[in-house]
């Protein structure tokens, strides 16, 4: 499908779905596929979401969490690109979907699939271990500088959104660092509290309970603002209270995107049921709980916004790879 | 003590109809679900969480554990009567559990099984319900050296304390590492070995090998020599539990043995598998009869069974502590208690005490109510065994394709089956022994993990493995277990040369 139509279908999606019953609707369970291991932030996030709709009874199928983190997400990927024209299968989209074609040379790609709806956006943050004596970005850099061996850095994944990160802090700050790309989220984050490593870049959710506990310290945000919620998460801090990486004078700034994709080929009516679905999801109480307990930016975008910011986001984390140099030749 | 009086709270909440009745259905699902083969726990616990969405915390849990133990039960089932392993811990069940049951000695084969799966469970629970605090801390010790070092130590002492000739296990552990690298490299971020084929991408699974490797396989032999299942019709009565009960305690430095193990190796992620082994070759290591093993002992059934439940269960506590799982099913039950807003971690046995001591409770109550429960039912299982094997040989063909299948929901996994089922068919004609195949498949992705996050963290230097005493240890005993062989002859050698000069 060209660009154009696929806009257009976009828009006349947009169009006609808007009374609030769709035509279509599904005939058997509906698989939300994770491109993560089991406890990840994909996998956290398809939990809830399979909560909110039984809850509410937004739908009468059920839904059921299908976990592809198999050849690190590309199994998902893949698995999406074969159930073409399959309506029951709704994929948990992040960065992944731009930089794995591009390091792993999988073949795929995004343009692919049917984009649904953008559901929120996630943060990155620099953490270190909270018995370190390092109060500040400052302080961490110089420490990073003075050592005799590079520090280590733990992450999801190789040649990532992890990795990428590492990769920007060392060229702006001129401290090296040697990434230990881990399994998943959560493990980097024990590791980091075992101190078997010096610091990680994990989302908010991934960190969240060893931060609560204060065994982890919350260094910087990778973002321009940051993260508006003022309650309470630690003894002493909120959300709020985390610089943003500028201010602490470390110029990073990344934000990856979740989102729900369809398979390819699939009709109108069976995209704007789900456009509908998640649009409702969005609404419920779980979701904004949910929202605001892992940090989360709600974002909502669907139709041609979200294929325009797909686009761009696309471009972004390309120039981000090429950079980095982790584009496979 | 404080942990008691928390537990008696436990028991409290559990003691009412409502929650036994629930235990009751959850540990039938459970069995059902791990007698399956290929279906097996991880999958039947992620089918059955969604029903516990509308109960409240306790409620659901308490079920989803109790399907957790039956799915653990039911998984020896098939183990022992069609030498198909259901998890990846009960590979090591099948080598003197299947023999049993072609012997004629199902019933008590199972008694065996289900009874030490018992005992080594609840060690584990008493383990959890008295030191949690503790050996959380302790399972943070571990970072990348000290996870290679406890695969090293799988490793050698397969290879040093095994029965089978010392070339062929490892001819058949290389090829396992081969085939382990399959997929796409988590340290690179590049694919090796696929050819540019999406199937492989996902690498090879482990369970569509072993039920392949000893599901398939086994059919082809029986096929080949006589059309039947070897095994005949058993006696059962709770004569045969109570013999095997009563002979028991002659194993007791086995179970305790395998009970220590399991509890070790439960703590560390992935460890259920690597412990079974462990705690099998360890028993043959030290009885006085090692030619009997893997020819129908009851001790062999003893060993693996013990040290995989020990650890199954331990693995729960580090998920509840740190949010690791485990095990594939403790995965899906870390899924399962975030979905009712339980964040696993540091804080949960401070914030959620009557959630987690409802659940350790329940861990109590359900192993009990379970080993009564798959007992009463062992007629019904052994009794499969007399249909007559041209009936049930293409039951079991189909129920290990769709195993296959459900997996990964991929076509190409059931072409892989019946391949890994050929190569089986092979091995086990030229006595290449398969089981070190196994473990290395399971095993060997995450030990070059571990091992190249070592060195990237120390720049190479292999001496990371010695750079403190529990890693140091475990590698040094590694080593000395590769060796053992060698060094027994040689410390057998020195006493012998001793005693006539002392003469």
């Amino acid at each position: 499908m060209s660009y154009f139509t696929r806009t257009a279908t976009a828009v006349a999606a947009l169009l006609f779905s808007a009374p609030a019953i769709a035509a279509w609707e599904p005939t058997k369970p509906v698989e939300i596929v994770v491109a993560a291991g089991a406890g990840g932030a994909s996998d956290q996030m398809a939990r809830m979401m399979q909560a909110a709709i039984q809850k509410n009874n937004l739908m009468k199928q059920p839904m059921v969490v299908s976990l592809k983190g198999g050849a690190s997400g590309a199994e998902a990927l893949i698995y999406m690109k074969s159930s073409e024209g399959d309506a029951n299968k709704v994929l948990i989209a992040y960065s992944l979907i731009y930089m794995l074609p591009l390091s792993a040379k999988i073949p795929f790609n995004w343009r692919e699939l049917t984009p649904v709806s953008v559901v929120a956006m996630d943060q990155f943050v620099l953490w270190s271990n909270a018995s370190k004596p390092y109060k500040n970005v400052k302080d961490f850099i110089e420490a990073a500088k003075a050592s005799g061996t590079p520090f280590k850095m733990g992450g999801t994944g190789s040649k990532r959104e992890d990795q990428v990160l590492t990769v920007f802090t060392e060229k702006k700050t001129g401290a090296k660092f040697n990434y230990l790309p881990y399994k998943s989220g959560g493990e980097a984050a024990t590791q980091l509290v075992g101190n078997h490593i010096d610091a990680n870049v994990n989302n908010p959710s991934e960190n969240l309970e060893v931060w609560r506990a204060g065994q982890v310290k919350a260094l910087c945000v990778f973002d321009k603002e940051r993260i508006n919620y003022t309650n309470k998460v630690t003894d002493t801090q909120s959300w709020k209270d985390i610089p943003t990486c500028k201010e602490e004078g470390l110029d990073v700034q990344y934000l990856m995107l979740r989102a729900m994709f369809l398979p390819g080929k699939v009709t109108d009516d069976q995209k704007a049921f789900y456009v509908d679905l998640f649009k409702k999801v969005t609404e419920t109480p779980e979701y904004k709980d949910y929202m605001e307990k892992q940090a989360l930016k709600p974002v909502y975008m669907t139709g041609e916004a979200m294929t325009k910011f797909l686009g761009e986001d696309d471009a972004v984390n390309t120039a981000l790879m090429n950079e980095a140099g982790f584009v496979a030749k | 003590m404080e942990a008691l009086g928390l537990l008696m709270q436990g028991f409290g909440v559990l003691l009412t109809w409502k929650i036994l009745a629930l235990m009751m259905v959850g540990l039938v699902l459970g069995i059902f679900v791990g007698v399956l083969p290929g279906l097996g726990g991880p999958n039947g616990v992620a089918i059955l969480l969604p029903l516990t969405f509308t109960m409240d915390p306790t409620s659901a849990i308490v079920m989803l554990s109790c399907i957790y133990w039956g799915a653990l039960f039911g998984g020896a089932i098939t183990s022992i009567l069609f030498n198909i392993p259901g998890e990846a811990w009960s590979v090591a069940t099948t080598f003197d559990g299947y023999p049993m049951a072609q012997q004629g000695k199902a019933a008590e084969a199972l008694t065996a099984a289900f009874t030490s799966s018992f005992i080594g469970s609840f060690a584990a629970v008493l383990l959890i319900t008295f030191l949690a605090p503790a050996i959380s801390s302790f399972a943070l010790k571990f970072g990348p050296p000290e996870f290679f070092a406890v695969y090293l130590l799988t490793f050698c002492s397969f290879v040093g304390l095994g029965r089978e000739d010392k070339h062929k296990t490892i001819i058949s552990m290389s090829l396992g590492l081969l085939l382990a690298g399959i997929g796409l490299d988590t340290v690179s971020g590049q694919l090796r070995m696929t050819f540019g084929s999406s199937d492989m991408l996902r690498g090879v699974n482990f369970l569509v090998a072993v039920i392949g490797l000893f599901g398939i396989s086994e059919i082809l032999l029986t096929m080949e020599e006589r059309l039947a299942l070897r095994g005949h019709a058993a006696k059962i009565s709770l004569r045969t539990v109570w013999q095997v009960w009563t002979d028991m305690p002659r194993y007791w430095v086995t179970l305790l043995r395998s009970s220590a193990i399991g509890c070790w190796l439960g703590i560390t992620p992935g460890g259920a598998i690597a412990a079974s082994f462990m705690g099998y070759n360890l028993a043959k290591r030290f009885s006085k009869d090692k030619e009997s093993f893997g020819k129908g002992r009851i001790e062999g059934v003893f060993a693996p069974e013990t040290a995989a439940h020990a650890s199954g269960t331990a693995a729960l506590l580090p998920m509840l502590a740190l949010g690791i799982p485990g095990s594939g099913t403790a995965a899906i039950l870390l899924g399962g208690l975030m979905v009712w807003g339980l964040n696993p971690g540091p804080l949960l046995f401070v914030e959620h005490k009557d959630f987690v001591w409802g659940l350790i409770a329940s861990m109590y109550l359900g192993n009990i109510v379970g080993l009564i429960l798959v007992l009463s039912t062992v007629p019904v299982f052994a009794a499969v065994l007399r249909v007559p094997f041209a009936a049930i040989a293409p039951m079991i063909v189909v129920s290990c394709a769709i195993g296959a299948f459900a997996i990964q929901n991929a076509m190409f996994d059931i072409w892989l089956m019946l391949v890994f089922g050929v190569i089986g068919y092979v091995f086990k004609k030229i006595g290449i022994p398969l089981a070190p195949l196994t473990l290395a498949l399971v095993l060997g992705n995450r030990a070059e993990d571990a091992f190249r996050l070592s060195m990237i963290g120390a720049e190479g230097n292999l001496g990371v493995f010695w750079s403190n005493k529990l890693v140091g240890t475990i590698t040094t005993l590694a080593i000395v277990l590769l060796f053992w062989p060698i060094l027994d002859r040689l410390i057998a050698g020195i006493s012998k040369a001793r005693r006539p000069a002392r003469a």
